[in-house]
């Protein structure tokens, strides 16, 4: 059995309360492995709002390796939660967070490994009420004959809320279906059940239709004041290593620049920010609390935090003191970033990263990347002249309007950082490492580029080949994988309430942890599609109409549909929207504070 | 500054945490309740905390031994009773004092190591495992550090073997080699699923309970 320390519980904080006291039990669930649901900061957010409600047991679940799952599969161990190691089959809530739409299948096999029935339909009373949130449920089509509710946005305020109504529903004695429709009332609460989606003999949507009261649009919820929102300073410290093993301190929720493939910078918005005071605070008790020697400022964006340089300042004797690493994510390849780069960095120089995301200026502007090559260059001359001798580029392929001049760009890029390297490098002795790296750009629901097909994986391949060929300098690496992966992710991210049956055939077949390589078969999910009668092709690589109603056209994140389409337009004009502090562009997010945001 | 030893419990689920993992839950333990771990002074400064011994992972222990040094001028009083507050379940300090004896003073340990048979010990078990451990040799393959497979004799390693029998499980109170080289418990169970196949146990379960030094005084 590999790392058993992720089956046992019992870590630093974890939260035992004493079942006399509780009259309502949760089993928070992540479809993924300990590691990375236990490096998830919202899961960390909401099981302390769930714990600090009285009569409410919040516990963790994850889903096990497959050398786990298959000792409890033959040991006949129900899945269990990491608190009581009680089966979680009994708990009243069973709430998955799910970020990645390639956890799917995760969430199916969790509930088969805990005896629950899969369908909602098959689950006649108020327990367990099978509920999801998370970014993957902006579209949850593909799952939505599997879960009671989905919880759309940001869940401090909403979960509680539910859990509330849960508890009504319990003592007025109400039936499932009354509890499912007064929760449909609840703002960002989407019950898929009241739904009924019609469809084109050409299969596209004709119709979404409400019942039983449910609203036309949901619109997602959100935290209206980041100072007042729940911030888990007391918080678990596994006692195993786990992919994000430090402190997350959020500076920000949002981001001000509108890179148009991002499903992240669109769904997150409006921008709101924390105050450096609260942060500060939040920093020494987080630290003091857990121990941890590491401490990550997380956001979006990180550089577009107002206050940066202040904050740093102000934490930065005390992270000296407490010998402390303070690490910025998400860089921005300018001066600015560089210099606090420089400042923080202790010890051991490592390499870089840096994402173009495409490789000509033209490209970049279609895709709203607001960065230049000239930012770039100079960022890694800066960083090479201090000692650096290793950058990874990230790239993707077959973004929107690409041409093969892109392609060949990318290597130009690198060709570039390679003169940069030597007109600037202090010892060129220890040599210099460039990795390129692309991926195979996965389309997304609620960006600009939602109606866009996703290139063929023939295609793909031969604009590999092609940038492969051209990559000649001994010094650059190029690493691309031919991921069936990014095929599926297309598929699942924009399907329709149809895929349900694939998903439950796949399940069938076997398919587990999908979002590791390990386990992903391609071969499986195209047997489940022929099964069902569906083309996947349809569904990743099909330019959808202007017009036409998308399988998620219900779902209100906040930014129009105008702006989008805008922007999509925008794009292919090859015209950059300027970021949201140097100019609002009207996305729409604002109405939902009632203010202007990055406030 | 001072050197201290944290003498600690670690069983349950805490015997399913491994070397490296208890290494980094520890360096975030002493800090927590305000000691201050010194750090090497070299270009990367990693704090100077080890574990005397280190125990397998899913062996239970009653007597760990971890050694570092803080930046404070302290004896270690207070100091097992700070670490409780913050150590995960499974993990409990028994006493922390400030290092007398160099680890390599450490010679034997004595452990408990039960074999489980669901269906009932198997008739004459205890003679032919007796019998067993009464050979000049007894091979086991076990894997070195670089995972290759070896084989190693385990006899010299074993001091004493003390046999009883409960209820559907057949119990060896064993001192053995600590270091050097020290033997791992567990292989007892290893050569008897090796040597005597009809008597592999379905579970074998290890606890170590006590440290000696050369001359089998206990070692702390």
């Amino acid at each position: 059995m590999q790392k058993p320390a992720r089956y046992v519980g019992g870590e630093f904080n974890a939260v035992m309360k004493d079942l006399s006291e509780v009259d309502t039990r949760i089993a928070y669930c992540f479809p993924d492995t300990y590691e990375i649901g236990m490096s998830n900061l919202g899961m960390r957010i909401l099981y302390g709002v769930m714990n600090n409600m009285e009569g409410v047991w919040c516990e963790r679940c994850f889903h096990p390796w497959g050398d786990m799952e298959e000792e409890m599969r033959k040991e006949d161990i129900p899945l269990y939660a990491l608190e009581s190691f009680d089966p979680i089959g009994s708990f009243d809530i069973i709430a998955f967070s799910v970020g990645y739409e390639m956890a799917f299948p995760a969430i199916l096999n969790m509930l088969d490994l805990a005896h629950v029935p899969l369908r909602a339909e098959e689950r006649g009373s108020l327990t367990p009420l099978v509920i999801a949130g998370g970014t993957a449920m902006y579209n949850c089509e593909p799952i939505a004959d599997f879960i009671d509710i989905a919880l759309l946005g940001e869940g401090e305020d909403q979960v509680p809320e539910l859990i509330e109504l849960y508890r009504m529903a319990r003592r007025e004695k109400w039936s499932k279906q009354e509890l499912l429709c007064k929760a449909a009332r609840l703002d960002g609460v989407y019950v898929p059940g009241l739904y009924d989606v019609t469809y084109h003999d050409d299969g596209t949507v004709r119709a979404i239709t409400p019942k039983d009261g449910a609203p036309a649009k949901i619109r997602k919820r959100i935290v209206q004041d980041m100072d007042k929102a729940y911030y888990p300073v007391r918080t678990i410290v596994p006692s195993t290593e786990i992919v994000q093993d430090r402190i997350m301190l959020e500076l920000f929720r949002g981001c001000i620049r509108g890179c148009r493939f991002c499903q992240a910078g669109y769904v997150y918005r409006p921008v709101r920010n924390r105050s450096r005071e609260l942060l500060a605070r939040y920093a020494r008790e987080s630290v003091e609390d857990s121990g941890y020697q590491e401490m990550t400022l997380s956001s979006l964006s990180t550089s577009d935090y107002r206050s940066l340089v202040e904050l740093c300042d102000e934490l930065e004797p005390f992270c000296a003191h407490k010998h402390l690493n303070l690490s910025l994510p998400s860089l921005r390849a300018d001066n600015f970033s560089m210099a606090l780069m420089e400042r923080l960095q202790k010890g051991r120089k490592t390499g870089l990263t840096f994402a173009p995301e495409a490789g000509t200026q033209r490209l970049r502007d279609a895709i709203n990347k607001n960065l230049t090559e000239d930012d770039l260059l100079e960022s890694c001359r800066r960083a090479f002249a201090g000692g650096y001798n290793a950058v990874k580029l990230y790239f993707m392929l077959g973004l929107p309007t690409e041409t093969d001049e892109d392609v060949e760009g990318i290597a130009d890029v690198a060709a570039h950082v390679m003169h940069a390297w030597r007109e600037s490098a202090t010892n060129k002795n220890r040599g210099v490492r460039i990795t390129v790296s692309t991926s195979w750009f996965v389309p997304k629901s609620h960006t600009a580029f939602q109606w866009e097909p996703q290139i063929s994986i023939e295609e793909y391949e031969r604009r590999v080949a092609l940038l492969r060929e051209r990559m000649n300098t001994k010094t650059v690496t190029y690493n691309w994988h031919p991921s069936p992966t990014s095929f599926m992710e297309a598929v699942l991210s924009r399907g329709d309430r149809r895929m349900c049956a694939v998903l439950e055939s796949v399940h069938r077949k076997g398919a587990t942890l999908d979002a590791w390589e390990e386990y992903f078969s391609l071969e499986r999910w195209l047997e489940a599609f022929d099964e069902c009668g569906l083309d996947p092709h349809f569904y990743a690589n099909r330019t959808r109409e202007h017009g036409e109603v998308l399988p998620w056209s219900h779902i209100d994140v906040g930014v129009t549909d105008a702006f989008l389409w805008r922007e999509h337009e925008r794009a292919h004009e090859g015209v950059t929207t300027p970021d949201c502090r140097t100019r609002c562009s009207g996305c729409g997010a604002s109405s939902m504070i009632g203010r202007a945001c990055d406030g | 500054m001072a050197k201290l030893r944290l003498l600690f419990v670690k069983e349950n689920q805490a015997s399913y945490i491994s070397h490296l993992d208890l290494m980094r839950t520890f360096q975030r333990v002493f800090p927590r309740g305000g000691l201050e771990l010194r750090h090497s002074q070299g270009f990367h400064p990693h704090p100077l905390i080890s574990i005397v011994l280190p125990l397998p992972v899913g062996q239970s222990s009653e007597c760990e031994l971890l050694d570092f040094e803080v930046e404070q001028d302290v004896d270690g009083s207070g100091v097992a009773d700070m670490v409780n507050s913050g150590l995960p379940a499974g993990l409990c300090a028994r006493e922390c004092y400030r290092v007398q004896r160099p680890a390599r003073d450490l010679a034997y340990l004595r452990a408990s190591i039960e074999l489980d048979y669901d269906r009932g010990v198997p008739d004459g078990a205890e003679d032919k495992l007796r019998e067993l451990f009464s050979r000049e040799e007894v091979l086991v393959s076990k894997r070195t550090k670089h995972k290759e497979l070896t084989e190693i004799n385990i006899i010299p390693m074993i001091k004493e073997l003390e046999w009883s029998r409960r209820e559907g499980r057949v119990c060896v109170l064993a001192t053995v080699a600590a270091q050097n080289p020290g033997l791992n418990p567990a292989l007892l169970g290893t050569a008897v699923c090796a040597q005597l196949p009809g008597l592999a146990p379905d579970f074998t379960r290890v606890r170590r309970l006590e440290l000696y030094d050369a001359q089998m005084d206990i070692f702390r």
